[in-house]
């Protein structure tokens, strides 16, 4: 028979420490749906995905009851619009209502990929698309919006950069009866990925198959839990193993849903994300784990160190842990989703250079991160700017996803409710880069492009 | 197929006897049982066969919830301990 104290140990993490499959993620690609008439182009892409994603709720729910495991959200993600857009012309905006139509009819929470790839320029379709994102977030509920403005391959595309400061604003601006919640569904990447389950930065590439099921785990209270039974001198190099190894049991079990899930549906298996995703739950957040291995608040000198450990050795443990490892992988900082993070940026102490530090060694970027409303675009594009170059020269994807808080003060919170949280306005550097962002142009690949 | 039924909570009289009743009810023979103390609680494992259950594994997690309304109920396929603490 199975071990007793296995048992409850799973038990314990599902009931007391959080844990849960984040999302169940199905990847649809909509390149067979373009039409040069945007209403019917409109038209397959509905039936398409309702096709599809018809039964994916319903399975999420039947897979939850039978292992006894929450599957938190089931969304969809879709191949970027801006093809799409390209090939039909018209307003952009009628495949956001589509999308926002079949995601409520099938039931999903969020659905991803009104996004645009221009690391190296703008094709046909993209510039419109970018341009319509405002619109398209404010007269929307469920869709999700992302612009990959450069690679380490391509480097950085700075009239994308410039573009999307202003964009980031006028998504605000729109939605600034709603607590800015446009710009919380709009992420800027640098280096995206294909196969990311986790929104709002999902989309289905281009390389991807017709349509598979990705999966992200999480489980930041599961892994602090852990921590908090070690004793206080135990070494990080047993520190780091201890995270490896709950790392592995979180990332077993999402296989093991993710298989269930792909088998039942008919649909291949995609990738896991090895993600410690926080909420601002109590209980589930990173923050609260780097406080376990030692620090006295998240932010302080040294954070940088321990989440470079912490993302790494959740990697290490839930690499073996799954067939097909994909997506961002790592720990997410995001600000306001962080119960952990926003007591440290109330308190003054996670700035945003901290932050961006962070983001050298995290599994993603400056994220959900509340900044003034009178925040001039330059401002956003420096902030753009900078993070993609760390993603550029580090190989790695970096994201910026802030919201300006319209017509805050100082001091104030913005309050998103549910998985996106709340947080405080963080203080900015109010120097201008407006000069350089005026230029344009491109940031050529660096060195580290040339592999072959 | 096989499921593990846990239940936590104060100790009383006849806990065992309710959720074998139940089981027994449901057509889930009873394969293995542990019960013991755990950090001062009862604590009860149970591990069923449900191939020829008459309900589903919801649907028992609910009558045993229903029958022994005091306690902490779970019903789950065997297969998530086994791929959590198998390699």
């Amino acid at each position: 028979m199975l071990n007793m104290s296995d048992i409850m140990e799973t038990i314990t993490m599902i009931q007391d420490e959080n844990l849960d499959i984040r999302t169940i993620t199905m990847g649809i690609s909509l390149i067979d749906c373009c039409d040069s008439d945007i209403d019917q182009s409109c038209e397959k892409v509905y039936s398409k995905i309702h096709r599809y994603a018809k039964d994916l709720v319903k399975t999420g729910e039947d897979i939850e009851k039978q292992y006894g495991i929450p599957i938190v959200n089931k969304r969809i993600s879709v191949t970027p619009i801006s093809i799409l857009a390209g090939v039909s012309g018209g307003d952009p905006v009628k495949y956001a209502k589509t999308l926002d139509r079949v995601a409520k009819d099938v039931g999903v929470n969020f659905i991803g990929g009104y996004s645009a790839l221009v690391q190296k320029g703008f094709a046909p379709g993209d510039k419109e698309l970018i341009e319509s994102i405002p619109r398209a977030l404010a007269e929307t509920d469920f869709v999700c919006s992302s612009v990959n403005i450069g690679s380490t391959r391509a480097g950085i595309n700075m009239d994308a950069v410039r573009l999307m400061g202003e964009i980031v604003i006028q998504a605000a601006e729109a939605t600034k009866d709603h607590q800015c919640i446009g710009a919380a569904k709009l992420v800027v990447f640098c280096n995206a990925v294909e196969d990311n389950p986790f929104m709002a930065g999902a989309f289905h590439g281009t390389g991807e198959a017709d349509c598979v099921l990705n999966v992200g785990v999480s489980g930041p209270g599961v892994v602090r839990a852990a921590l908090s039974k070690m004793p206080a001198d135990a070494p990080l190099d047993q520190v780091a193993e201890v995270i490896k190894k709950t790392a592995f049991k979180i990332t077993r079990m999402g296989q093991l849903v993710g298989a269930e899930a792909s088998s039942r549906l008919g649909v291949p298996f995609g990738i896991i994300d090895l993600s410690l995703a926080p909420t601002p739950a109590v209980g589930d957040s990173v923050a609260h784990i780097l406080e376990e291995i030692g620090l006295e608040m998240c932010g302080g000198h040294g954070t940088t160190a321990a989440l470079a450990m912490l993302n790494d050795a959740v990697k290490k443990g839930g690499v073996m842990a799954t067939s097909n490892v994909g997506g961002l992988s790592g720990a997410f900082i995001p600000v306001t989703e962080d119960a952990g993070m926003i007591a440290a940026a109330r308190a003054g102490v996670l700035t945003m250079e901290k932050l961006e530090a962070m983001t050298a060694v995290c599994s993603v970027g400056l994220d959900m991160i509340v900044i003034p409303g009178d925040t001039p675009a330059a401002v956003i594009s420096g902030i753009i700017a900078d993070e993609a170059a760390i993603g550029m020269i580090n190989s790695k994807t970096t994201a910026v996803r802030v919201i300006p808080a319209i017509g805050l003060e100082d001091g104030e919170e913005l309050d998103f409710g549910g998985l996106l949280g709340n947080g405080p306005v963080m203080k900015l550097n109010p120097m201008s880069p407006a000069k350089m962002i005026q230029r344009g142009g491109r940031i050529p690949a660096p060195l580290q492009s040339l592999k072959n | 197929m096989k499921a593990v039924v846990t239940v936590i909570g104060k100790d009383m009289v006849g806990i065992l006897a309710k959720v074998s009743t139940t089981c027994a009810e449901a057509n889930a023979n009873v394969i293995e049982v542990t019960q013991s103390v755990l950090q001062e609680y009862f604590c009860m494992v149970m591990l069923i066969d449900i191939t020829q259950m008459n309900c589903d594994i919801e649907g028992l997690r609910n009558r045993l919830e229903e029958n022994v309304p005091s306690m902490t109920v779970h019903v789950m396929h065997e297969d998530i301990f086994n791929s959590m603490h198998r390699i």
